[in-house]
Formats: C-alpha cells, structure tokens, sequence
C-alpha cells in the first residue's frame, strides 16, 4: 500500500469518511425507528398513568395491554387541561401564550417543562379522570420536576374526595441507581398514598421530605430516599408546584 | 477481514488456543481491568448499590465491548494514530446509541432500565483502555476474546462490590429481601431483633472501600501482582 497513512490528506479523509459512514447510519436508524419508538413512548405513558391508578404488576397489565385497559379505566373524553391559576382551558397553551386545539393526553409536559421559550403561566396542566378497579371515580395529575441529573416527573392519583393520594408512579430520566432512581420504588410510593392535599380549612398544604422517618405517621410529611436526598427533594417540589394548582381547581368545584 | 497479515505464512492458530483462552481468563483475575489495571473506578462506584444494576451495567459493557474490539481490530490498519482516540471515541459512541435506539424500538422495558448506564458506558474507560491498548495491535479473533475476557472481568467485580453493598446496605440480594423487612409496622427476620441496616454501605465511599479491600486480598495472596515502587 503506497498511501501515507500520516499525511494530513489521509487523516482528513478518514475523519471525514468516519462521520458520515456514522452520521448515515445514526440518521436512518433514528427516522427509520422513530414510528416505534413513538408507539412504544404513547404506551408508556398510558402505562404510567394506568400505575398510578392501580397496581399494574398485581392486574398483569404491561406494554402487550396498557392500551385497552388505558381505555375500560381511564375516559379520555374527560380529561381536561387547566392553567396555571386552576382555570380550565378550551384548548391547550401553544409556545407563545395562545389557546389552540389540543386533548390532554397529547400535551408533552416534560417538553414543556424544559422549553425556555415556554413561560411557567403558559404550562398545560392535563387532569385525566378515570376509575379504579373498584368502579370509584379518580383523578390523575401528571407531575414534573428537576431530580438531581435531570428530569422527574410523575403522575398522582386522586380517590373521588379530590383530596387523598390513592396512588402515584414516578419516573425518572438518569437518576442514580439505587438511590434517587429509586423514586420508581414501592415503598417510595406508598409513603405518599393517603396523604392529603389540602388541610381541614381546604388550604393547600404543601409536602415535605422528610429524613427522620416522621413520614408515615405525620400528615403531609413522606419519607425521603437515603443517599438520594436531592432526588427527594425534588420530587417534593415538584408535587408542591404541580399540585397545587390542581387543588385551586378543585376548590372551585367544591365550593360551586 | 485480515489479509494485511494472514501472508506472514505462519500456521494458523486454533480459535481456542492456550494464548486465547489466557485472553478471557486472565482479566477474570490476575489482570482484572478494575482491581489491577485500575480502570472503570467511577462507574463501579456510581452503580454498586444493587446486584441488579451490575448485571444490567457489566452486560452492556460487555457487548459494547466486544464489538467494539472486533470493529476498531478491523479498522486498525487503516486508523490514522493522529486521531485514533477521536476514532475510537466515535465508535463507542455510535454502538451505544445504536443500540439504545434499537432497543427502545423493540424492547423498551430494558432501553428504560439501560438509559441510566448509556453516558456511563461511553465514558468507561475500560472500553477505550482495551480499544488502545488490545484492538489497535491485534487480529479479530483475539480481541473479541479480549473483550469477553474484560468484559466479564469489569462484570465480576461490579457483582461482587454490589452483592456486598446491598447485602449490608439495603438487606437484600437482587431486590429479594433476604434478612427480613423493615418497613414500619411490617418488620420481620433479623430487624425484629434490632438490627439494622449499615446506611455507610448505600454511599458511594463505601464502594471505594471494598475495592480497596478486594484489591488488598487479591495482591496478599498473589504478591506477584504487587509493584515494585
């Protein structure tokens, strides 16, 4: 072989050639995949949303078939979108501010959350009622947030009192394993069922993580993480935030 | 695939031939790429909390071990050495998302569980350590066992910190509680007797410890491994 592999022509060529045998490939695999990983991404939500509800492990619901459960438990035709004073919209909030057509299972509330151009007011908060297996009435609020690597986000489920958590599911985007990741957990979760959202005056009263294992037996206190305090707290924050203008909402329907 | 060598008319060596076989079981100890070339530290830190995690974590380096290895051994004769940290870079970079991109098309559950461990894979510096030191000078065939070999090594080790960590740490052993519960009101084993679980274990210090340790038992036992300073 007579080509000078260290001339400048020769590492040129090569880098060049590199990124677009690369950069080709990466191209096509994303388009050619993305139909897929847009399905696969719709299920998963339905399923999140499904998991706050009821314990989806025990009623052997997964991928195969969260969307027709999605369909017998939760009632799409209901679901409505609020801002961020609790008023209901007719529509959902485009980038800008201005109220366009839209249903709430397709607002995107992580895209959202971490759109700059977006402002905090003009965020869609999409509430999706449904039923338990029970036939009960129940709400679900989907909720985001900054963990410690990157976003949280969740969804919390109401029992027909509009007030106690009957169940949550909480994601996570590159949370550490096995300490913020854990949020996902069980007994994570069930330190926030049968919490209140409001106090007896039907005042939001906001939640706490706690680390003295005060949680279980103190109101709108819940047991944080060891070793994943911030992911805690952020998922304090987040609950605070988001939930709040859910119970404004809700207040206004009691009180009418 | 290798012409560039194959004229040296040398007899051709047995695919598991005594050198080869070396090549998988030596990282597996006497050359462990974490306890004795000291590579990959930080993610053996980051994800020893839970078993789960390094068997998760050590599979995937694995397989984008060996393939990398076979794809830049077959490169090696044409990779300028002006830039062949950049070129390596790019390959470990391009198999990983590939693969993720593949997996949350058709199995999504395990591109979840993966999606933590996808920066820390590109990042592994086992990966480019074996690219540099092993892919970039030899044939396929060996570097694939290479990449076996180190790959379960990194995994070995991943699984014996964790075993330790969450054993001590959470009680458990691949999220089976093995020395009973202690969530309030539902405590049973060991934890209705007053034990309770070593929190230091859970911390990433903690993970610098018992490699520490493993590292101390492994060069006590085989004092060739220690060095002469």
């Amino acid at each position: 072989m007579a080509i000078n592999k260290d001339s400048n022509g020769y590492t040129f060529t090569f880098a060049i050639t590199l990124v677009v045998v690369v950069g080709t490939i990466l191209a096509l695999l994303a388009t050619g995949l993305k139909d897929r990983q847009d399905r696969n991404e719709e299920v998963k939500k339905q399923l999140d949303i499904l998991s706050a509800i009821m314990d989806v492990d025990k009623k052997k619901i997964d991928r195969s078939n969260a969307e027709e459960n999605f369909k017998k438990f939760v009632d799409l035709d209901k679901a409505i979108v609020l801002n961020s004073k609790g008023e209901v919209l007719e529509g959902i909030y485009d980038v800008k501010g201005n109220v366009v057509e839209g249903k709430a299972f397709d607002v995107d509330i992580r895209k959202e959350f971490k759109d700059k151009k977006r402002k905090a007011e003009h965020r869609n908060y999409p509430l999706f009622l449904g039923e338990d297996e029970k036939g009960k009435t129940v709400y679900v609020m989907p909720v985001i947030g900054n963990g410690l690597w990157g976003p949280i986000w969740g969804n919390i489920c109401l029992g027909a009192d509009m007030n106690t958590i009957k169940g949550a599911s909480f994601g996570h985007k590159g949370e550490t394993p096995g300490l913020g990741a854990e949020i996902t957990q069980k007994f994570f979760i069930n330190g926030w069922v049968g919490e209140k959202l409001t106090a007896e005056d039907g005042v939001f009263a906001p939640f706490k993580v706690v680390k003295d294992n005060s949680g279980a037996s103190t109101d709108s206190k819940v047991d944080g993480i060891t070793g994943g305090t911030i992911t805690s707290k952020g998922v304090e924050e987040m609950a605070n935030r988001c939930l709040e203008v859910y119970v404004i909402y809700f207040n206004n329907l009691k009180t009418k | 695939m290798s012409e560039g060598i194959e004229n040296k008319k040398a007899p051709r060596e047995p695919l598991f031939s005594k050198k080869n076989k070396k090549l998988v079981t030596e990282p597996l100890a006497d050359n462990n790429p974490v306890t004795i070339q000291v590579l990959g530290i930080c993610s053996a830190l980051a994800i020893t909390v839970q078993v789960e995690q390094g068997v998760v974590m050590g599979g995937a380096v694995l397989f984008v071990l060996v393939l990398g290895n076979l794809i830049i051994s077959l490169l090696r004769n044409l990779i300028p050495s002006r830039i062949r940290i950049i070129v390596q870079l790019v390959v470990v970079a391009a198999l990983v998302i590939i693969v993720n991109e593949v997996l949350k098309a058709f199995l999504p559950d395990v591109s979840e569980k993966l999606s933590v461990f996808v920066g820390l894979i590109i990042t592994n510096c086992i990966i480019m350590g074996r690219f540099e030191a092993f892919a970039m000078a030899n044939k396929p065939w060996p570097s694939i066992m290479d990449g076996i070999g180190n790959g379960l090594g990194y995994a070995g080790l991943l699984i014996l910190v964790a075993v330790f960590r969450e054993l001590f740490g959470s009680g458990s052993l691949y999220g089976v509680k093995l020395l009973g519960s202690n969530i309030p009101g539902e405590e049973w084993g060991l934890y209705t007797m007053g034990y309770v679980n070593n929190n230091m274990m859970i911390l990433p210090p903690m993970a610098l410890i018992i490699v520490g340790i493993i590292i101390w038992v492994q060069r006590s036992r085989n004092k060739s491994l220690i060095e002469e300073h």
